[in-house]
């Protein structure tokens, strides 16, 4: 069945949007991630202009993170302060990089940068995941050793010390400010949520407890993806709802089916078959950067 | 004898300032005060509006028409039709890739003030056999004159490279078509085109043009509009988004909220009995 998407002025099947949706939903309930990484992409991959995926993938990641942050919040697993902190940041990060984007798009680079932060991103996630699976994947045979807490490093001594209590930190409001505008510069250019960089970036360079990580991101997520969503729809009114309400009908059921399926198989395999994913996906991505296209001339609307 | 000589130089006279009057920006009216053809164009469309809705995949449009004349079919090679069907111009900046550092990036480019973002070109035999350029170039029929002013300075070497491959790049994505030999002409007096539109098209005024040509010279137009709109749900959620952006930003993202809330809710309840 096509359907005529208003804003993208492209005419697709609408099966292919809502499995999309689906598949990139199951990947999120599997994995517990939140899937903007992969929705982007693949709607270049099926011909929708850059600008609209980037800014319609920010809109599907609020529908697929709005459900697990209420159920962490349930669980009282949100560090409200350290979220506020990093949301504070991702906002003015979120309006840079909705700047950037414009500058980009006047000089015809968009689609490169865009191209590039994914392949870079996605190479480097994807051979992280491997690394670190198939070292789980080893350590599961062997009984393991505890880690500690967190480790002090040089980010803790910067000025101006904020009490987390829920994270049980006393730290700088500085490095969350930083991570929190890094992730908010990214979801604009990128249309990701940016969990993929912030919950590594918690735990390793914040020290923050693993149990809060992951609700406290999905909280800054769900709240600076808002925000951009609105700041796409106004300054250029690229966000197609008949693309997302698509998107998103595909994901919430996908990623239903993904969190009981999720319960049923082994971790380290799952994490092994997601870093594939990402790695597959990068490499499609970086092959259109390297290989000579097939065409040398491309024609973009308007003349900015 | 003299008599005879001094009409033809006249009638001659007459058809070289006619012609010198016409104006470029207004070249689809036949000139006023050129004598009047002896055949003209009568012409109708099967629908002169296309509704652009959710499940729009591509629309035909028929024209038609008959050739009016008083006289009897003039002597000589057979009368031609040429039918267009243009959609609104729009600016367009076409980039030419480069390898820097390994990867392709774009590198140069040409900004070209107005081009259709559709152009179809249907006529009744080889559009190089039954179009003189002079005349292509007065009425821009053939695709490679689609496009018009360039918008700024030309900062290539040649610009030619690039409106080519627009051109090419529209046509490999059927947005810009040449079929020749696709209007049907009967006893050079009915003719009938069937015009298909891709579903990838734009909203806004499209114009359809028929000329009626003899020896390779256009000697009547026949101009109809053809209105493309959204309709329904695809109009309200298009105008809601450039008209109200914030509001319309608010409600994709009440959407979401709603979607993922809402579907995590029922699942529970669906698991729970």
């Amino acid at each position: 069945m096509q359907i005529y998407l208003p804003i993208a002025e492209v005419s697709v099947n609408a099966f292919t949007l809502v499995g999309l949706g689906g598949l990139v939903g199951l990947m999120s309930g599997l994995f517990g991630v939140g899937g903007g990484f992969l929705i982007t992409p693949l709607l270049f991959f099926i011909g929708i202009p850059p600008a609209i995926a980037v800014a319609t993938g920010a809109n599907q990641v609020v529908a697929s993170s709005v459900s697990g942050v209420l159920a962490h919040v349930k669980r009282k697993s949100v560090d409200f302060r350290m979220g506020g902190v990093l949301l504070a940041g991702g906002l003015v990060g979120s309006w840079l990089g909705v700047w950037v984007f414009t500058i980009l798009q006047q000089v015809g680079q968009i689609d490169l940068v865009v191209q590039l932060c994914y392949v870079v991103f996605l190479g480097l996630i994807g051979m992280m995941m491997l690394q670190e699976s198939i070292r789980a994947l080893r350590r599961s045979s062997k009984p393991g050793h505890r880690r500690r807490l967190h480790q002090h490093n040089w980010v803790h001594r910067w000025p101006v010390k904020v009490k987390f209590r829920a994270s049980g930190l006393y730290i700088s409001v500085f490095p969350p400010l930083l991570v929190g505008l890094a992730v908010g510069v990214l979801a604009a250019i990128m249309g990701v949520g940016g969990g993929f960089i912030m919950v590594p970036a918690m735990i390793y360079l914040l020290g923050m407890p693993t149990k809060v990580v992951v609700g406290t991101s999905l909280f800054q997520i769900t709240f600076v993806t808002a925000f951009t969503t609105i700041m796409h729809a106004v300054s250029y009114n690229t966000v197609d709802m008949m693309l997302a309400v698509l998107l998103i009908i595909g994901g919430v059921v996908g990623a239903q089916f993904g969190t009981t399926l999720g319960a049923r198989l082994r971790a380290e395999q799952l994490r092994i078959l997601l870093a594939l994913l990402v790695l597959a996906v990068c490499g499609k991505l970086a092959l259109d950067l390297f290989l000579t296209p097939d065409d040398l001339y491309v024609v973009q609307q308007g003349i900015g | 004898m003299r008599g005879l000589l001094a009409l033809m130089l006249l009638v001659l006279a007459c058809t070289a300032n006619a012609q010198s009057l016409v104006p470029q920006a207004d070249a689809d009216a036949l000139p006023v005060e050129a004598p009047p053809p002896e055949e003209t164009v009568v012409a109708g469309l099967s629908s002169d509006s296309v509704a652009i809705t959710a499940s729009f995949d591509g629309s035909e449009i028929l024209i038609y028409g008959a050739i009016k004349r008083e006289t009897p079919i003039p002597q000589g090679p057979p009368l031609q039709v040429i039918v267009t069907v243009e959609a609104p111009s729009s600016g367009v900046t076409v980039w030419r890739k480069e390898r820097k550092a390994g990867i392709w990036i774009n590198a140069e480019a040409v900004r070209i003030g107005a081009a259709p973002g559709f152009y179809a070109v249907a006529t009744s035999a080889k559009l190089g056999d039954i179009l003189l350029p002079e005349w292509d170039s007065r009425y821009r029929i053939s695709l490679s004159h689609a496009m018009r002013a360039f918008a700024g300075e030309v900062a290539v070497e040649s610009a030619v490279p690039f409106t080519e491959a627009l051109v090419r790049l529209r046509q490999d994505e059927g947005l810009y078509r040449l079929d020749e030999g696709s209007v049907s002409l009967i006893d050079q007096t009915l003719f009938r085109a069937d015009v298909s539109l891709p579903a990838n098209l734009v909203e806004g005024a499209y114009k359809t043009r028929i000329f009626l040509l003899r020896n390779g010279q256009v000697i009547d137009v026949f101009v109809a509009p053809i209105n493309v709109r959204k309709v329904g749900v695809e109009r309200w959620l298009y105008r809601l988004a450039f008209d109200q952006p914030f509001l319309y930003g608010l409600m994709s993202l009440g959407v979401a909220v709603f979607a993922g809330w809402g579907a995590s809710a029922a699942f529970r309840k669906l698991r729970r009995p």
